[in-house]
């Protein structure tokens, strides 16, 4: 196993390619819950859990059941589908057995079912590590790796963006402009600042 | 009389669901729907347009399905139904385009099968095709679809403009040294900012010419 390859996946899904700011996936959760700190923390938590889940997951049946049988186009209902149950699955058990962490991300999880971030890591895992419906070396622990860094990226954004806007919704800003429209010219500068980790080579 | 007035009412009513995707309630700007896609893919006119009409096919698919099943559908278990009628529409869209489209498929890459989470479609199958009939869902369905992809060609059209000096593809803009960055990321989300900015500014003006102005702190909010 190759641990350059796991530093330029997590450099590479944190910094430069960060799914919010760079690849425009699960942006709605990201205007949506990031006024405040302490759910915006708690929603990209739980994305964090359910992409690193969903991709091993998705990767297994992705190589065990879909490639066998020769329905890989089937991929997307397949991965909806599992992910959409395994979220479900998570939401109830969470609720039995640790009522306090249900309380601090529970509620997020039913969303995190249409965020375009874990389907999109699924998807890309599916393209990135077979090669000719072939799985490469190691392919299942760098999907793992691929999804808990996505997560990691979209809680280092999530985290940014809230503190930026819980400071902004003191001042005095254009009617026109406040929340959302602000959120995104404030992500956009977030963004440009991050093209800047785009000249890192491995 | 009584009978062609009747008809011509119902003609009026769903004329008015058609265009009520593309103004009032137009998922990208009022409602602020299906964003990851709007952004990602309004590099071009042409990438633009392409998903659009990929979009409006899901929807209207779905739209028309899921007014069809509706009675049959448990309320417990239906969003998981809506999921499986969605998706088998969006894997329709993935197999044409790229038997059909290899190039534009290529241009939009993972957005395809996104367009499975994409929330508009979800929405107006939770609010709207869920409770009313075929006929209204159709039209509901074109609307919003013909709404998001209008949406999409105003924010590829300034970016493609601005980023890259062209208009689908033509070369508009000479002697104007294009600006990259409105053709990546950032560019994206600044546009999309503004924009929504300027429909509010609108909203916000039509509102204070109707009524008396608030002054004081209740101005400000």
């Amino acid at each position: 196993m190759d641990v350059s390859r796991f530093i330029t996946i997590m450099v590479s899904m944190v910094f430069i390619n960060n799914f919010i700011l760079s690849k425009f996936l699960g942006l709605c959760s990201f205007i949506g819950v990031s006024k405040e700190t302490k759910p915006a923390v708690s929603m990209g938590l739980a994305v964090t859990f359910v992409t690193t889940a969903s991709s091993i997951i998705t990767w297994l049946i992705y190589r065990y059941l879909l490639i066998p049988f020769n329905i890989t186009y089937l991929r997307t209902i397949s991965f909806i589908l599992v992910i959409a149950s395994f979220v479900q699955l998570v939401e109830m058990i969470i609720r039995k057995s640790a009522p306090a962490l249900y309380r601090a991300f529970g509620i997020y999880l039913p969303l995190i079912t249409v965020n375009c971030a874990v389907l999109g890591v699924a998807v890309l895992n599916s393209q990135e590590f077979f090669v000719n419906s072939r799985p490469v070396a190691g392919g299942l622990l760098m999907a793992a790796a691929q999804g808990f860094f996505a997560g990691a990226g979209y809680l280092l954004a999530m985290l940014l963006m809230s503190g930026i806007r819980e400071r902004l919704e003191l001042l005095d800003v254009p009617k026109s402009l406040k929340d959302v429209p602000l959120a995104f010219i404030v992500a956009s500068l977030m963004s440009l600042a991050f093209m800047g980790f785009s000249g890192f080579k491995f | 009389m009584g009978e062609a007035q009747e008809i011509w009412g119902e003609m009026r009513r769903l004329f008015k669901e058609f265009t009520k995707g593309i103004t009032v309630e137009n998922p990208t700007f009022s409602l602020v729907l299906g964003l990851c896609p709007t952004l990602a893919v309004s590099t071009s006119v042409i990438n633009a347009i392409g998903m659009g009409l990929a979009a409006t096919f899901v929807l209207l698919g779905s739209n028309i399905i899921i007014s069809l099943v509706r009675k049959l559908i448990p309320s417990q278990i239906r969003i998981p139904c809506f999921v499986v009628i969605i998706a088998t529409f969006v894997t329709i869209v993935e197999l044409l385009m790229k038997a059909y489209f290899p190039a534009l498929n290529a241009a939009l890459g993972i957005f395809v099968p996104l367009i499975v989470v994409n929330c508009i479609v979800l929405g107006r199958a939770e609010a709207f095709a869920c409770k009313r009939p075929v006929v209204d869902s159709i039209f509901d369905g074109l609307g919003m679809g013909l709404g998001f992809t209008l949406a999409l060609c105003v924010i590829a059209g300034i970016r493609e403009v601005l980023g890259s000096g062209d208009f689908l593809g033509f070369g508009v803009l000479k002697g104007f040294e294009p600006i990259t960055m409105m053709r990546l990321a950032p560019g994206a989300l600044l546009t999309m900012g503004l924009l929504i900015g300027l429909v509010n500014f609108w909203h916000l003006k039509r509102k204070t010419g109707k009524e008396i102005k608030k002054a004081g702190c209740d101005g400000c909010k």
